[in-house]
């Protein structure tokens, strides 16, 4: 069941203690739950789970490729690890570990990459995954989830101890903005319809989903109806969706908060050019390095504004 | 200690392995076969004698585990584990063949009692600290061995798990460096000096030892000392000849990947069964 919230607002909650709380509780039902991280548990906000459960907490100090290898261990003994550090070090910093002693070794290990995009702010430029789900991507068998507000991310926590398989979940620490009501579930590899439109298609992922449900407002004014969806699994894409999105609306634009090149867009764009080929835009980081800076500043600098979206649907609307 | 009867049989066993090795690089024509045959003594000792295994049960949740690092010496660990029963030893001349269950590298999807999938150098330590921090909190009383590669020790990643290791205190942890002195561009003193690699280890908080790696006695005895090591992990650092067994690789400057001749095997493979011959026949002399 998902149910939408009637107002898009700011959450209260932070999401690191959804994740925190999330993950005791399923540790107090299943003794195989473990925790592992790299010297950021102060930042993800696991501390308490490693105060509850030291014998199932590793903390592996700075050694992202070491931890990576230990939650892959772990798991062919049975244990239904997740792992957590910054998504740069989830990503970059450990590829090669997540390829052969994870994916290719076909074990089960949860990998969870903080502070995506945009969000990394402050630390600037060395911590912002801009290319993180594009790294990830190119893996196969990789699941890829971005959850886009605590509600979310609290199910797919829990839908994930009951999964096999390399799973990469992209998780924003901070407030999110809340989309979905309390008790919604949802289903792994299924795109979430959030408004309907006839005009044009904006599929939307993390931060920007909001600023999607923004920019269909603002077009709304114009006389164009943009359909949103949130399109919160990156691999395996829902092709179902797109395909039917682009014959029903006729134009796509895609909005994520990761570099345009291998990311959301690049997912959608491959659908559609296979099945599908309509007019389409995306809304990305354009190739370019992260920086230090406010959140806020950084939508702007990157253009991942829902003003951005709207200049970007009405290019492509007029291509249709 | 280890009676001359057990060590006999032992040197027997690593002799077939050796054996059976050779026919499936003789086969191909080409292999990794300096650093399959450094660890052949070891592979002998940890199959013939320690290891809690049961091949028609390799998933048997309470055996100790191997952690082949250094996965290019995987077609040795075929051997070893067809001799022991794992699958036939006719198998073992699938070896890279097109849809072989043998590859190059070990693959815990593919091969019937690998334990785990290596290749790209220095990962083993950590997947092996994995499996046997799970198997501790499981309170099984099994133990996990891992086999490292000495060039395999320019990883970064092996003093990561060095030290976690350590930290952790994970006396179930028995590893083994194969150090045979040579890595793929050469002697390993000139490439990236390793220096006293027992030591280092000993520094990292571990148990170390060091050992001559064909010397079944010794090894075994490493191994009975490092069990009885509590509270920190266990490291036998095995002196080793890259090539060992067949000569014509021992001589060889460059033995990490070979091409090996017709010639070549026939006289290496006449080689091993004269030895094979000459330890049975010591062997019933011992009856």
């Amino acid at each position: 069941m998902i149910k939408l919230v009637d107002y898009v607002q700011k959450e209260n909650i932070l999401m690191k203690d959804v994740y925190c709380s999330t993950l005791m509780d399923l540790a107090e039902k299943d003794e195989n739950v473990v925790v592992l991280d790299s010297d950021l548990m102060n930042s993800i906000g696991t501390v308490p789970f490693a105060k509850k459960y030291p014998e199932r907490t590793f903390n592996c100090g700075v050694q992202e490729a070491n931890m990576i290898g230990v939650a892959a261990g772990l798991s062919a003994t049975g244990k239904i690890p997740y792992a957590h550090t910054f998504g740069p070090f989830a990503s970059r910093r450990c590829c090669d570990q997540v390829f052969i002693s994870a994916s290719y070794a076909k074990l089960n290990v949860r990998i969870v990459g903080s502070d995506p995009g945009v969000t990394a702010a402050f630390n600037g430029g060395t911590h912002m995954p801009f290319e993180d789900v594009g790294i990830m991507r190119t893996i196969p068998e990789m699941t890829i989830i971005e959850p886009v507000d605590s509600i979310m991310l609290e199910d797919m926590i829990r839908q994930l101890k009951d999964v096999y398989g390399v799973y990469y979940l992209r998780l924003l620490r901070k407030n999110a903005v809340q989309i979905y009501e309390k008790g919604s579930t949802f289903e792994i590899g299924k795109g979430v319809l959030l408004r309907e439109g006839t005009d044009i298609t904006i599929i939307s992922t993390g931060i920007l989903v909001s600023e999607s449900l923004k920019a269909a407002d603002a077009l709304e004014k114009d006389g164009i109806h943009a359909r949103v969806v949130n399109m919160f699994t990156i691999k395996p894409i829902d092709r179902e969706m797109i395909v039917r999105c682009a014959k029903e609306t006729g134009a796509v634009v895609t909005a994520e908060n990761h570099n345009i090149i291998n990311g959301l867009g690049s997912a959608v764009a491959e659908v559609l050019i296979e099945e599908c080929p309509v007019p389409m835009g995306r809304i990305g980081v354009k190739d370019l390095f992260g920086e230090v800076g406010p959140v806020d500043y950084l939508q702007k600098r990157f253009e991942l504004t829902a003003e951005d979206i709207v200049k970007e649907v009405k290019k492509v609307i007029v291509k249709k | 200690m280890i009676s001359n009867k057990r060590i006999k049989k032992l040197e027997i066993f690593a002799t077939e392995i050796r054996l059976e090795t050779m026919k499936a690089f003789a086969k191909l024509g080409f292999g990794h076969v300096g650093g399959a045959m450094s660890i052949v003594d070891t592979l002998s000792v940890l199959y013939g004698e320690i290891m809690k295994i049961d091949p028609a049960n390799p998933k048997w949740p309470d055996r100790d585990w191997l952690v082949v690092s250094k996965g290019h010496a995987g077609p040795s660990v075929y051997s070893a584990l067809a001799i022991k029963g794992y699958f036939d030893k006719k198998e073992l001349l699938t070896l890279n063949m097109p849809g072989t269950n043998l590859p190059s590298h070990c693959d815990r999807n593919k091969t019937v009692g690998i334990d785990m999938t290596t290749g790209s150098l220095g990962q083993g330590i950590s997947t092996a600290i994995g499996v046997a921090l799970g198997n501790r909190m499981d309170k099984r009383d099994n133990y996990t061995y891992l086999i490292l590669g000495d060039g395999e020790c320019d990883e970064g990643q092996i003093w990561e798990g060095a030290l976690f290791a350590a930290h952790q205190k994970l006396d179930n942890l028995i590893s083994f460096v194969d150090y045979n002195k040579k890595q793929l561009d050469g002697m390993t003193c000139e490439i990236n000096d390793l220096g006293d690699l027992d030591a280092k280890f000993h520094e990292f908080g571990w148990h170390a030892q060091r050992i001559d790696g064909h010397d079944i006695a010794a090894i075994y005895e490493a191994i009975d000392e490092a069990k009885k090591t509590k509270g920190k992990p266990s490291m036998i650092v095995l002196d080793t000849i890259k090539g060992k067994g067949c000569c014509f690789v021992e001589e060889m400057y460059f033995n990490h990947h070979i091409t090996i001749s017709q010639e070549q095997s026939k006289r290496t493979l006449s080689e091993l069964e004269n030895r094979y011959t000459d330890l049975k026949r010591e062997w019933e002399d011992m009856q």
